[in-house]
């Protein structure tokens, strides 16, 4: 697997313990390219995986992980850790990629991602990979199982918090439908279903396959407290400011949409269902590659 | 018969409110039948831990596993029917496949939902469960039972089927060693043929093998209350020595109890394999006792059965 170009290796670790949020926003912003880098990287060497929604969450679960969740990677199952849930979990080769940096597993494993007696399943699973709160794969599953653990957190009178993110895939099915409606007779505090709202699912656009639009309206008809704004889900600073946003909430559960493109970051990918799951070829390889690392090294200069 | 009638779903639910005491990380979930299944009774007692999530079956799954990798122990009871096929997704995805310490409650099961016709008789959820990867299926034979296993179910580290008659029937096991999940019970000895029998038929059989001993016909009676993981040492010996293999079960045959049996002793050769049950088709509306006996699953049947294997060649 090829170096991430010119990049510059930044300490994975001291950026989760950065205070300057400026700063903090600026380096976890590079990571969450670098990661792309390295996801295109393991899909185009394995020949199998899905790019478009691995690249539209990739701001998304830097943010979260180096920065949101309170988490032990060197005692993932501390029982009072945050948990998250990749509802989307065909998103697994950028979860991994951001476990790995995170420290819950070798970066070099990443390598063994989709391949005989790999720890690292096509979609996540929580019995292999360390950090992984839940298998995740068919659709629709999340809201609910962070909806229980928000309500065991209750009943065992823990603090630690719930978060969920979800495509527009999962919103088609009826069950997170069901578990939006539980989630409001039931009210857990510190329960966070994120929206990585890309518009584009697996055989085309969300507006063409099933229309979801206007979700934020639908949400709070179903009596989720709704983030005022759409949050622009590549923007870090974005992400961080709808962060505190969340942190100052005192009415639950709580819904944050983004606004994300999927396979964000390569041109001829963003917004095209093709890139959902094809295998990247070497030709497609090369172009898209370039692309990332433009883009690493314009964001290297404002570290 | 003659011995007191409980309905394990009653006992499901005065069960429940035991275990609570003991077991602090007892919840329970219901998807608004917990009138029906009893687990109002818990939800009573312990309302903070007590979840009715409406008519929702798959979300109602899918909460109860997020609770159970946070420390829970989560039951969750609704019908039979609809736990086994409208979170057949949840169950399979997310509770099987993590092995999460879930029980599955599988209320008015079999027939027992007998009026209500075919759209709530829970005829196949052996089959699903059974194939179900990591999922211990346990059919217990009386209120008894029930209760022995709701406790030994919630001491696993994996999930647990666990099927629950919504009828009073005998009670059968109130002086006896308890249920042992994984283990058969021996009801009877006998050389001839064995029967082997799960869930209400338990009593049916009990009688036909009385009456077969009158009439010269020793029957070896196995109560075989876990369908998964099987007991195949004890199946096995007794195989080996009848020859003749009767099971008996409120479920189709495609799939449940007599499948499990020709599965584990298939491979040995050593005994000729019948099966009472439910032959591929849908039930109907009518009275519990009368369905089931017109559906073939009565006394009657599991005796004249035995007596028609015994009269064939045990030989090709």
């Amino acid at each position: 697997m090829p170096e991430p170009g010119t990049a510059r290796a930044l300490d994975a670790a001291s950026i989760a313990r950065l205070t300057d949020r400026a700063k903090k926003a600026a380096q976890m912003q590079y990571l969450a390219q670098q990661f792309r880098v390295t996801v295109l990287d393991i899909l185009h060497e394995k020949g199998t995986g899905h790019w478009g929604g691995a690249a539209s969450a990739a701001e998304l679960l830097t943010a979260l992980y180096f920065d949101a969740l309170n988490v032990r990677p060197d005692e993932p199952s501390w029982c009072d850790r945050d948990r998250f849930v990749l509802s989307k979990g065909h998103a697994s080769c950028m979860l991994y990629t951001v476990l790995a940096h995170r420290g819950y597993f070798p970066v070099d494993e990443l390598k063994t991602f989709r391949q005989l007696n790999s720890r690292l399943q096509g979609h996540p699973c929580m019995h292999t990979t360390p950090g992984v709160e839940m298998s995740t794969g068919s659709l629709g599953h999340g809201v609910s199982v962070a909806l229980g653990m928000a309500l065991a957190a209750r009943v065992t009178k823990k603090q630690y918090w719930s978060w969920v993110l979800i495509g527009d895939g999962d919103l088609n099915e009826g069950q997170t439908w069901e578990a939006i409606m539980a989630g409001a007779k039931f009210r857990p505090e510190k329960l966070v279903l994120l929206i990585d709202y890309n518009k584009v699912q697996l055989d085309g656009p969300s507006s063409e396959i099933m229309p979801l639009d206007p979700l934020a309206e639908k949400f709070r008809a179903f009596g989720w407290n709704v983030a005022p704004q759409a949050y622009d889900g590549h923007n870090v600073l974005e992400i961080l400011r709808s962060s505190d946003w969340v942190s100052t909430q005192t009415d639950w559960p709580v819904a944050v949409i983004y606004s994300t493109h999927k396979g964000r970051g390569v041109s001829f990918m963003e917004d095209n269902a093709y890139w959902h799951g094809s295998p990247v070829d070497d030709a497609t390889y090369v172009k898209a590659r370039a692309e990332l690392l433009a883009t690493l090294t314009r964001l290297e200069a404002s570290l | 018969m003659t011995a007191a009638q409980v309905a394990m779903r009653d006992a499901f639910g005065a069960a429940l409110v035991e275990l609570a005491e003991t077991h602090p990380d007892l919840v329970v979930l219901d998807a608004d039948v917990a009138t029906s299944t009893r687990s109002a009774a818990f939800g009573k007692a312990h309302p903070d831990r007590f979840f009715n999530v409406g008519v929702a079956e798959a979300n109602m799954a899918d909460i109860a596993a997020g609770m159970s990798t946070c420390g829970l122990r989560p039951v969750v009871s609704t019908f039979g029917v609809f736990i086994s096929l409208k979170c057949a997704d949840q169950v399979r995805n997310i509770i099987a496949y993590n092995n999460l310490p879930v029980v599955l409650a599988g209320g008015y099961a079999g027939f027992s939902d007998s009026y209500d016709g075919a759209s709530h008789q829970a005829i196949l959820d052996i089959a699903i469960m059974r194939a179900m990867p990591n999922m211990a299926v346990v059919v217990p034979g009386d209120a008894i039972e029930l209760k022995q296993a709701l406790a030994q179910a919630l001491a696993r580290n994996g999930p647990t089927y666990i099927r629950i008659c919504r009828h009073p029937t005998p009670v059968l096991f109130e002086n006896a060693p308890p249920l042992e999940i994984g283990k058969i019970r021996k009801l009877r000895d006998g050389g001839d043929l064995t029967i082997a029998v799960c869930g209400v038929p338990t009593y049916m059989a009990i009688e036909a093998a009385s009456r077969l001993a009158a009439s010269g016909i020793g029957a070896d009676l196995l109560e075989v209350s876990t369908i998964k993981p099987i007991d195949a040492d004890a199946l096995v010996a007794s195989a080996r020595k009848t020859r003749r293999v009767l099971t008996v079960e409120e479920h189709t045959i495609c799939g449940g109890l007599g499948s499990a049996v020709a599965e584990t002793l298939g491979p040995s050769g050593v005994a000729r394999i019948e099966m009472v049950g439910i032959h591929d088709r849908f039930g109907e509306s009518g009275e519990y006792m009368a369905l089931l006996d017109k559906y073939g699953i009565s006394a009657k049947s599991i005796e004249e059965r035995s007596h028609a294997m015994i009269q064939a060649a045990v030989e090709p």
